[in-house]
């Protein structure tokens, strides 16, 4: 089921928590939701699961508004909210057991479901305790399993791995990669290189409006314009190479990183890659050219230009 | 229907699993029989008549107080945890929220006043062995008695489970379905004492106490019925529109 956002608004007050955005989700897809705090990722979650009105816009999913249809819509959608709350007086098994029949799991398939949430999530041993009686990263993994009891359509997942320890987090990152294969996923987080792991795509927003829309590839591709090398080459005074980097046609400008071992960062024109020039500069003068390395613009960067203000 | 159900039974397991249906139905049964049987001048001895109305005018106050302390945390406390969010956002309805919580309140009411059926057979007992001339029980003013009870206290639920939509402090819920409660159970009655024409009729009509005591009498009228039902009725409506104002309004 696709979920289409189509110009929505919402406002608090004076203020715009969501500012007139539209994206579009395709099934098999899995939507990496970021941006800092309070930049109205939740409150978009919010409103695609219906718990908040939507001041402006609509958002349909399978074709169908979640205005009018939230209830048919709801139980093809599975959700973690953030802060993951729970009935902490349940004990595991009862709170999925109440959680599958609420989301209409037949009889019939209700054991199947259950044994699959439990093994998935790791909560074997942990299956007959209270969920108050369990730490944090547990919690999460009970938040999970109720969102997926049901195998939904649609999973909204608000900061899914936040207390997992990182192996649970690999897990939960390979579970979410394999559901997003039939499925349609958006999940929002704070932690950058979760995004790259596990989202075939990246929304980021800030103060209600969305800055960046593309996988992590493109997004690099936009921030960066130009290529950047790092070079590293022996057998060679450095003055020497310096200049002969400068004097490539493709060379935008070189710096020196360490004088000592030859290492250099040069910049390329625009649209112009300088790798060759620099493998056959090495052979016509009978350099070692030991290293070269792209410089990626790391998604931290990314992030940072396009949400300070 | 079935949500409903699987929503009054996780609220049924929890009022059992946290003791609070317990001591509710010890400190019910104690009040009750303590009034009925044993203190002196309103027991069931002292009246000689083989009849339940002391019972009933006791659990008549007795519940006044034990439902709002049993609301109170239907809605306010999923408030506070958030778990409201979760609850709504799987396949119910806001409505299915707020009936299946009158139904765990109603279904514990309901097991409370079974526990005091022994009272029945015992009076019952008593007139059958000719004890102090007691007299035969009333069985179908005995009937129209609980039937009473059961009313007024889907009535007082209603009434609860609104005070605990509209706010997230349980101690707040509880306060409040008192002070709406105190208004039918006592203060509308005392104004009608004082009221005459249209007014005090509106007041009596809207007094649990003269619906409950023409019941607890017998006398079954669907008036009766009808005010306890709607009173009821109307609480749980309100409940179902603070929680959907979410999705209204801004």
């Amino acid at each position: 089921m696709d979920i289409k956002i189509e110009g929505i608004t919402k406002s608090y007050g004076n203020q715009k928590a969501v500012n007139n955005i539209s994206f579009e989700v395709k099934t098999g897809e899995i939507l990496g939701f970021l941006g800092p705090n309070g930049a109205g990722k939740t409150t978009t979650m919010k409103m695609i699961t219906n718990y908040i009105a939507i001041s402006q816009g609509d958002i349909t999913i399978g074709g169908k508004s979640v205005k009018k249809h939230a209830d048919d819509l709801k139980k093809h959608i599975g959700y973690l909210p953030e802060h993951n709350p729970l009935y902490l007086d349940m004990p595991v098994m009862d709170y999925l057991i109440f959680c599958a029949q609420l989301q209409g799991v037949t009889k019939k398939d209700l054991n199947k479901r259950l044994i699959d949430m439990i093994v998935l999530c790791g909560l074997d041993r942990e299956k007959h305790k209270k969920i108050g009686e369990l730490s944090k990263g547990y919690r999460q993994r009970v938040g999970l399993a109720q969102a997926m009891i049901h195998d939904p359509q649609i999973l909204i997942l608000d900061e899914p791995t936040t207390g997992l320890d990182p192996n649970q987090i690999v897990e939960i990152r390979k579970l979410i990669r394999e559901l997003g294969k039939a499925k349609t996923v958006i999940l929002s987080t704070h932690i950058l290189p979760e995004v790259e792991a596990t989202c075939d795509r990246i929304l980021i927003i800030n103060r209600g409006n969305i800055v960046a829309d593309g996988t992590a590839h493109s997004l690099r591709n936009k921030a960066q314009g130009q290529e950047v090398l790092k070079v590293k080459i022996e057998d060679a005074q450095a003055p020497e190479v310096l200049d002969n980097l400068k004097q490539l046609e493709s060379v935008f400008s070189v710096t020196t990183l360490d004088e000592a071992t030859n290492y250099f960062q040069l910049e390329s024109q625009p649209e112009k890659t300088s790798k060759r020039n620099i493998f056959q500069l090495c052979v016509d003068k009978h350099w070692v050219l030991t290293e070269m390395t792209p410089v990626e613009t790391r998604l931290e960067d990314i992030f940072r230009n396009l949400t300070m203000n | 229907m079935k949500t409903v159900w699987v929503i009054a039974k996780r609220e049924l397991s929890s009022f059992f699993d946290s003791l609070i249906a317990y001591i509710m139905l010890i400190l019910f049964l104690g009040f009750n029989g303590f009034f009925t049987w044993l203190e002196s001048g309103n027991d069931v001895f002292f009246s000689g008549q083989a009849s339940l109305r002391g019972f009933f005018s006791i659990a008549f106050w007795t519940l006044f107080f034990f439902i709002p302390a049993l609301t109170m945390r239907l809605l306010a406390e999923e408030k506070k945890t958030g778990t409201i969010e979760l609850l709504l956002t799987k396949a119910v309805t806001d409505r299915q929220v707020v009936w299946g919580k009158f139904l765990a309140v109603f279904i514990l009411i309901a097991i409370a006043l079974l526990l005091t059926l022994p009272y029945v057979f015992t009076i019952d007992g008593f007139a059958l062995l000719g004890y102090d001339g007691l007299g035969n029980l009333d069985l179908s003013a005995t009937l129209s008695g609980y039937l009473g009870l059961l009313l007024m206290s889907a009535m007082y639920i209603g009434i609860g489970i609104f005070a605990s939509s509209i706010n997230n402090n349980q101690i707040v819920a509880f306060l409040m379905a008192l002070l709406i409660g105190i208004f039918f159970q006592f203060i509308f009655g005392a104004m009608a004492g004082n009221a005459t024409g249209w007014l005090g009729e509106l007041f009596e009509t809207l007094s649990t106490s003269a619906h409950f005591e023409s019941i607890a009498r017998g006398v079954i009228d669907t008036r009766d019925i009808i005010f306890f039902v709607s009173i009821g009725w109307l609480g749980l409506f309100l409940a179902e529109v603070s929680l959907t104002k979410r999705k209204v309004i801004d």
